[in-house]
């Protein structure tokens, strides 16, 4: 094995570039090294200057989101040697605006997240004093699963449709509201309906399923939006036959 | 440019959430502001795997739990805020369950509790192994209801600022712009999490840094008890990444180099097949990283490139235990350490985890400082003491959070606003990070990461598990060199936009300021209680130190240790006896 490997970094900072440009750094290549420990070598070794985002280093915090030859992965949880001998490229989240070097602005997201309503919605308050509502293990297992997005923002990279169409909720997003509307404790599938039957909502989305690729947590956006579609067509079927209902 | 809100909270995780949805039910006529470093759903409570305590069995009860917390804490902690810790618990963690936290369940619905490590009954809520993280986005979902709540998000607080002892506001930098504002406040929550960042080797995140306790420290308040520095006995070398206690709550054991279960050797009981509360791989945090310490001294550990360790064995559980109970692990083991715990020992060794001691604070989480309050890690109520047992910081951050939210928000209802001297200092602040951003005149020499090594492994040396008084004076002395040599720092990036050598920056320089007060505390307190064991002073003494440190920066910068006494209500203090 080779000892040190080149890592082909985006560049970009708005004062004085005109546009992105990429930079090599050599670090070394050592068998449990991810490339956001690489990164790391460059920021605290070769050039303070470098700009990106991390916290925990073990794929729970979801900062460290990037391009690593072209996919979104995780760079904590990208060995370096999976990708020998390089270079590698390194390049920050594709669809999003950069910020600086691989700082994205995600705040297209941010924006989006509460108009679905990502939160317990109830038609009572129960008091505190009354005690948990119950809930059964097959009942967790309904909606457990999309209740695991670290909102990294692989699957709004990965998306072609969002690519395209900046005004797409996206994956994550509807897998969100999901994660609600599956929740035995939740009365909310009403409220959350317009934003997701709206084009811009689950219609949107032509079932590319790329989003379930990139999800680094197996939350599999692309079933929920699949899911979702079904129910929204039973939702418009139902407005149509009931007494009172219709557009 | 300034802004005024009416609560500003630093800290945008779980105990910085829970206050500022405290603040939004109690009075929502008030502006908050939440101000973190991170997006809200990055901070730190993110990694908390196992659990979180608060009675709810029929078998169990209050004092049992206050009792377990009590002499975990070996009776250093006040046992008036661990009496009222142990009765709100369940009541915020059924409030978590209200707002669609998915904690794990039994058949019948009922919310399930697992065992813990010092805790002589099943208490602790969990949701598979994810506990920190569904927690903290429940809080963060839930909190995006209330109309009254600003984040903003990306933002480093620099300063505190005081004027005659009651708080002003913050001066904060916007870091994808690099704008410098002042934010005027009636009251200021600190809820900035911990810093384990001081020590080489740490599970906690990049982002703990100490920023709020440096905050504090600086504007007058008092940091207690600094010298408690929790080692987790099981993290993954090399990466710090931890392995849940719920992995040895669910029947792991910890084997020696010749697959020996050397806890039995400890005082912490005899090796049963499986778990025994209170005993042995469920003894206490302190006493676990302590035995490991003496197996390495007698040449019992495994020789690994990062350091000696002790094995984890997972392999009798099976995997349809693992991937039920605890699946992170199973993840993290495969994912970073390319071993299957169904299938494989997994090398471990302590890594330092969690601050007992941080601002000093009352039950309401109010500290000396009128106005400024804090809660959570970065906090020190103390409900923790000398050791805190695993599974009651997430119930800490929600009860103790939501205490200061809704203390702070009546002191601000009735607060006026900043003084003109006030403002003056939030300007003078401005001018001093504009003058870092441009960048130093002629420039340091010192390269930042270097400074921020040395005094990492000065820390390990110094004031690692084991210190002694010879350790912890060349740790105050290194240090204080430290603190001039970070005025040499080299910055070379002088953007305005996402600048995080600047922030790096500002971030070493806490974390001197928390070196020091860890190592001064450590060296005056002439005793060996809970996380603190100094090889020369080997017995606990409860006549000179049943007492906390409180670490004061005088006015040459200097650190100055006065002591509290410790709280007694009904549990005189006694032996902590563990497996027998």
């Amino acid at each position: 094995m080779a000892d040190s490997i080149t890592l082909r970094v985006t560049r970009y900072q708005p004062e004085v570039d005109d546009e992105p440009r990429a930079q090599d750094f050599d670090v070394p290549l050592r068998e449990n090294w991810v490339v956001l420990d690489g990164l790391n070598y460059i920021k605290d070794r070769l050039d303070g200057t470098l700009s990106y985002r991390w916290s925990c280093r073990m794929g729970i915090c979801g900062s460290c989101g990037m391009m690593v030859d072209g996919e979104p992965a995780l760079t904590c949880a990208t060995f370096l040697v999976d990708h020998a001998p390089g270079p590698i490229r390194v390049e920050p989240l594709a669809n999003f605006p950069v910020v600086r070097d691989l700082v994205v602005d995600i705040g297209d997201f941010l924006e989006k997240l509460p108009r679905v309503s990502p939160w317990i919605v109830r038609d009572d308050d129960i008091p505190v004093d009354e005690g948990e509502s119950l809930q059964t293990p097959e009942e967790l297992a309904d909606y457990k699963q999309y209740s695991m997005c670290i909102n990294c923002m692989l699957c709004y990279s990965a998306c072609p449709v969002y690519g395209l169409d900046p005004d797409f909720i996206g994956p994550a997003a509807i897998a969100l509201a999901q994660r609600y509307n599956l929740d035995s404790r939740d009365d909310g599938a009403a409220k959350r309906l317009d934003v997701l039957i709206h084009p811009d909502g689950v219609w949107g989305c032509t079932f590319v399923g790329e989003c379930t690729t990139a999800c680094p947590k197996d939350v599999d956006p692309a079933g929920a939006i699949q899911r979702y579609k079904l129910t929204a067509a039973m939702e418009t079927i139902k407005s149509y036959v009931s007494p009172g209902g219709g557009p | 440019m300034t802004t005024a809100h009416d609560v500003v909270l630093v800290g945008g995780g779980g105990a910085g959430l829970r206050a500022a949805i405290a603040i939004a039910e109690a009075r929502p006529e008030l502006d908050v502001a939440v101000v973190s470093k991170v997006y809200p759903m990055r901070s730190h409570t993110v990694s908390a795997e196992g659990g979180a305590a608060g009675v709810i069995g029929a078998d169990d009860s209050l004092d049992e739990h206050i009792y377990d917390t009590i002499s975990g804490s070996d009776w250093l902690a006040d046992q008036d805020a661990v009496e009222m810790f142990v009765e709100e618990a369940p009541r915020e963690l059924i409030r978590l369950e209200h707002w669609g936290c998915p904690w794990s369940r039994e058949p019948d619905g009922r919310v399930a509790v697992r065992p813990f490590g010092g805790m002589k009954k099943q208490r602790t809520w969990f949701a598979a192994d994810k506990t920190g993280f569904h927690m903290l986005h429940t809080l963060f979902q839930t909190s995006l209801k209330y109309g009254t709540i600003h984040r903003y998000d990306e933002w480093f607080v620099t300063k505190l600022v005081v004027d005659d002892g009651v708080i002003q506001g913050v001066v904060a930098i916007e870091l994808s712009t690099g704008r410098i504002e002042t934010m005027t406040a009636k009251a200021v929550i600190l809820a900035t999490g911990g810093c384990g960042r001081v020590f080489p080797f740490t599970t906690n995140a990049a982002i703990k840094t100490g920023d709020g306790m440096s905050l504090a420290y600086r504007a007058g308040a008092p940091l207690k008890d600094m010298e408690f520095v929790q080692y987790h006995p099981t993290g993954l070398p090399f990466t710090g990444i931890l392995i849940t206690e719920a992995a040895r709550a669910e029947g792991g054991w910890l084997l020696n180099k010749d697959g020996y279960r050397y806890l039995q050797d400890y005082d912490l009981g005899k090796p049963e097949p499986t778990p025994v509360l209170r005993s042995m791989e469920l003894g206490p945090r302190d006493r676990l990283s302590q035995a490991f310490v003496h197996e390495v001294e007698e040449g019992r550990a495994i020789d690994t490139p990062y350091g000696p360790a002790v094995h984890l064995d997972l392999r009798h559980l099976g995997a349809k235990v693992i991937d039920a109970k605890i699946p992170f692990v199973r993840e993290l083991c495969l994912k970073y350490q390319n071993v299957d715990p169904a299938a494989e020992l997994v090398q471990v060794r302590p890594v330092v985890h969690y601050m007992m001691g941080g601002v000093h604070t009352d039950i309401h989480g109010a500290t000396p400082v009128k106005g400024l309050y804090a809660a959570g890690e970065v906090a020190c109520v103390s409900i923790n003491g000398a050791n805190r047992l695993g599974s009651n910081s997430l119930p800490e951050l929600l009860v103790f959070g939501a205490r200061a939210g809704r203390a702070a928000a009546e002191y601000a209802a009735g607060a006026s606003g900043p003084t003109r001297a006030g403002l003056r200092q939030a300007d003078d602040e401005h001018r001093r990070i504009w003058r870092e951003l441009r960048g130093r005149e002629p420039n340091g020499n010192e390269r930042i990461a270097d400074l921020r090594e040395q005094m990492q492994h000065t820390m390990e040396g110094g004031a690692g598990i084991y210190r002694t008084g010879d350790s912890l004076t060349k740790a105050v002395d290194t240090l204080h060199e430290f603190q001039g040599r970070r005025d040499q720092a080299r910055i070379e990036d002088h953007s305005h936009t996402f600048n995080t050598e600047l922030l790096t920056f500002l971030e070493l320089s806490a974390m001197l300021d928390v070196a020091e007060t860890i190592v001064y505390s450590a060296l005056r307190r002439e005793e060996s209680r809970g996380a603190h064991q100094r090889t020369d002073y080997s017995a606990r003494d409860n006549d000179r130190f049943l007492a906390h440190s409180l670490a004061h920066r005088a006015s040459d910068g200097s650190c100055q240790i006065r002591y509290l006494p410790v709280t007694i209500t009904r549990w005189p203090v006694g032996e902590r006896v563990y497996g027998r």
